[in-house]
C-alpha cells in the first residue's frame, strides 16, 4: 500500500463532529429516563464525557453520572497478544438493570472492541437495550456491529489509524508502523 | 556461573512469579495497577471475567493453608480458570524424584499453571526450573524465603490507603527472622520507594544482616512506633516458643504485642496490617486487630484482585510468546 501522509484534524472540526451528534443522541434518547451512558476507555470516556455535559444542558432525561469501562479483561486476543497495559478500573455507578445504555466510543473500526465492551456491561446486569454512539466509524468492520449515532465518517486504508488526543479534542489520521 | 533468572521468558517477560527480588519497580507497579483494574469484579452481579476461560490452574500445597488456598483458588475462578486443589501435605510427596515425577503427571493432565506453596526454602524455584516452558509457577509461599503475593497485596492495600510509598513511615514487628511475608513486604517496600522502614523485635529473631536489606532495626517497639504510617505484625509461630527462641507469648505480648496504647504512638491514620491468622493477646490485642485503623480483612479481600492480577499477567506472557514463536 501507498505511504500516505498524516492528516490532522484540528479542534474546531472535531468539536464539530461531536456537537452533530447531540441532535441524533437527543432523538434516540427520546424520553427514556433510564438512558446511562458508559464510555470505554480512554478515548470512549473523553467523547463520552462531552456529550453527556451537552445532553445534560439540552435536559435529555439522561443519568448524570457517566460509566467507564475499562475492556482489557473481556478483549479476544489474550491468546496472541497477552493482557493489555489495565488503564483504570471499570466504574459503572448505576444499576444497568432495564436501562437504556448508551455504549461510547472515539472509533469504531472492526467492531471487537465493542464486543468486549458489551460482554462486559453484561456482567453489571442486564440493559433493557443498547445503543452505540462513536465520533469516527472508519472501515474494517470484522463484526456485524455498526453505530447508532456517529460523529463522522472516514474511508481510511488498513495501514492507517486514527488518533483521538481527547486534552485537545484533534484527530490524527496517520500511518501505522 | 549463575543461572538466567528462571522468572523471566525468552521475551524478557515475566513468566514465573517466585520472588519480588529481580523485579523491577515497573514491573511492580504493574502489577498494583492490573490489581485495580480486578478489584472491582467482586462487587459486580458476575464476578467472573473470561481471561481465562479453559485455562486449568493446579493448586499444589505442600504445606497447609487455607486462606493462600482459598484466595488463589477464588482468583483462578473469577478469570474463569479450571482449578484443580492437590492435597500434597498427606501425601509422601517429598523432594527430588517424587517431587518431579508428582510434577510430570500434572503436566501430562495438561495443567497450563501451578501455585506451589512448600516449607522448604526454593522448592518453587526448583520447579520452575524443571517443569515444561509452557507452564507458569506462581509462588505461594517457600519456606524462610519469599510469599510474593502476599507481598504484593500489602503494597496494594498501602497505596489504596497512602497513594504514594515515597514519605511512609513503615515498621514491621516480629519474627522477621523466620517470615517469608517480612522478606517479600520489605524488598516490595524498598522497590517502590518507601521512605523509612523499621522492624523490631526479639533480638534471637532479627537477622544479623537485615540492615543490608534497606532496613533500620529498633531496640524497642515504642520507639519504632513514633511518626509510623504503617504498622505492620507478623504471626508468631508457636514452634518458636517450643524452641525456646522466644519468651512466653505473654512476655511476647508485654514487650512487642500491639496494644491501643502503643498504636497511639504512630501516626493517628496509621494502618495495622498483619498476614494472618492473628495470634490475639500475643503479637495483637483483639481491640486493635478490629480496631478502626485495621486493614486486616482489606489485606484478605485485595488479595484476590492482586492474584487474579499475577495470574493473567504471566498467562498472558506465555501466550504471547507461544503466539510469536508460532507465527515465526
Amino acid at each position: 500500500m501507498t505511504e500516505l501522509p498524516s492528516t490532522l484534524y484540528d479542534t474546531p472540526t472535531v468539536t464539530g463532529w461531536l456537537d452533530d451528534m447531540v441532535e441524533p443522541l437527543i432523538t434516540l434518547i427520546g424520553d427514556d429516563p433510564s438512558t446511562a451512558l458508559i464510555g470505554i476507555r480512554r478515548g470512549g470516556v473523553d467523547v463520552g464525557r462531552y456529550l453527556l455535559e451537552k445532553l445534560t444542558l439540552a435536559s435529555a432525561p439522561v443519568n448524570e453520572e457517566l460509566g467507564e469501562l475499562n475492556i482489557a479483561f473481556y478483549r479476544d486476543d489474550f491468546s496472541s497478544v497477552g493482557l493489555h497495559p489495565v488503564v483504570g478500573a471499570s466504574q459503572v455507578p448505576f444499576d444497568v438493570d432495564n436501562r437504556h445504555i448508551v455504549l461510547i466510543d472515539d472509533v469504531l473500526g472492526t467492531g471487537r472492541t465493542v464486543r468486549a465492551a458489551m460482554n462486559e456491561i453484561f456482567d453489571y446486569g442486564r440493559p433493557a437495550r443498547i445503543s452505540l454512539a462513536v465520533l469516527v466509524q472508519r472501515d474494517g468492520h470484522e463484526l456485524p456491529i455498526r453505530a447508532d449515532v456517529t460523529g463522522q465518517v472516514m474511508n481510511v486504508q488498513s495501514n492507517q489509524y486514527i488518533d483521538l488526543d481527547a486534552s485537545k479534542m484533534q484527530v490524527t489520521v496517520g500511518q501505522k508502523a | 556461573m549463575s543461572l538466567p533468572d528462571p522468572q523471566f521468558n525468552a521475551q524478557g517477560k515475566l513468566h514465573h512469579f517466585i520472588d519480588i527480588d529481580s523485579l523491577d519497580r515497573e514491573l511492580l507497579t504493574q502489577i498494583l495497577d492490573t490489581a485495580e483494574g480486578f478489584a472491582g469484579v467482586g462487587g459486580r452481579t458476575v464476578k467472573k471475567v473470561p481471561l481465562l476461560r479453559g485455562k486449568t490452574v493446579a493448586n499444589l500445597f505442600f504445606e497447609n493453608s487455607t486462606r493462600t488456598r482459598t484466595a488463589f483458588e477464588l482468583a483462578a475462578k473469577r478469570l474463569s480458570a479450571d482449578i484443580l486443589n492437590v492435597d500434597l501435605v498427606t501425601s509422601s510427596t517429598k523432594k527430588g524424584e517424587s517431587l518431579l515425577d508428582t510434577l510430570h503427571v500434572l503436566e501430562a493432565l495438561q495443567c497450563d499453571m501451578f501455585i506451589v506453596r512448600h516449607g522448604d526454602s526454593g522448592a518453587a524455584h526448583f520447579i520452575a526450573r524443571h517443569v515444561s516452558p509452557g507452564i507458569n509457577i506462581i509462588n505461594g509461599g517457600d519456606g524462610q524465603h519469599s510469599h510474593p503475593t502476599q507481598g504484593m497485596l500489602d503494597m496494594f492495600t498501602i497505596r489504596r490507603h497512602k497513594g504514594d510509598f515515597a514519605n511512609l513511615c513503615v515498621v514491621i514487628i516480629g519474627d522477621i527472622r523466620h517470615s517469608r511475608v517480612a522478606r517479600s513486604d520489605i524488598s516490595a517496600l524498598v522497590k517502590l520507594g518507601a521512605g523509612e522502614i523499621r522492624v523490631v523485635g526479639p533480638r534471637t529473631l532479627i537477622p544479623a544482616d537485615v540492615e543490608s536489606l534497606g532496613v533500620t532495626v529498633f531496640p524497642t517497639l515504642d520507639k519504632a512506633l513514633i511518626g509510623a504510617d504503617v504498622v505492620m505484625g507478623l504471626r508468631l509461630q508457636k514452634e518458636r516458643m517450643l524452641s525456646a527462641t522466644v519468651p512466653s507469648s505473654s512476655e511476647f505480648y508485654r514487650t512487642y504485642g500491639l496494644s491501643p496504647e502503643r498504636l497511639a504512638l504512630a501516626k493517628p491514620d496509621a494502618l495495622v496490617m498483619h498476614p494472618g491468622p492473628t495470634n490475639r493477646g500475643v503479637e495483637i490485642a483483639g481491640s486493635v486487630a478490629d480496631g478502626a485503623q485495621s486493614v486486616i480483612l482489606e489485606q484478605v479481600t485485595y488479595g484476590i484482585a492482586v492474584r487474579m492480577a499475577v495470574m493473567s499477567i504471566v498467562m498472558g506472557n506465555a501466550e504471547s510468546l507461544r503466539h510469536s514463536e508460532a507465527v515465526t
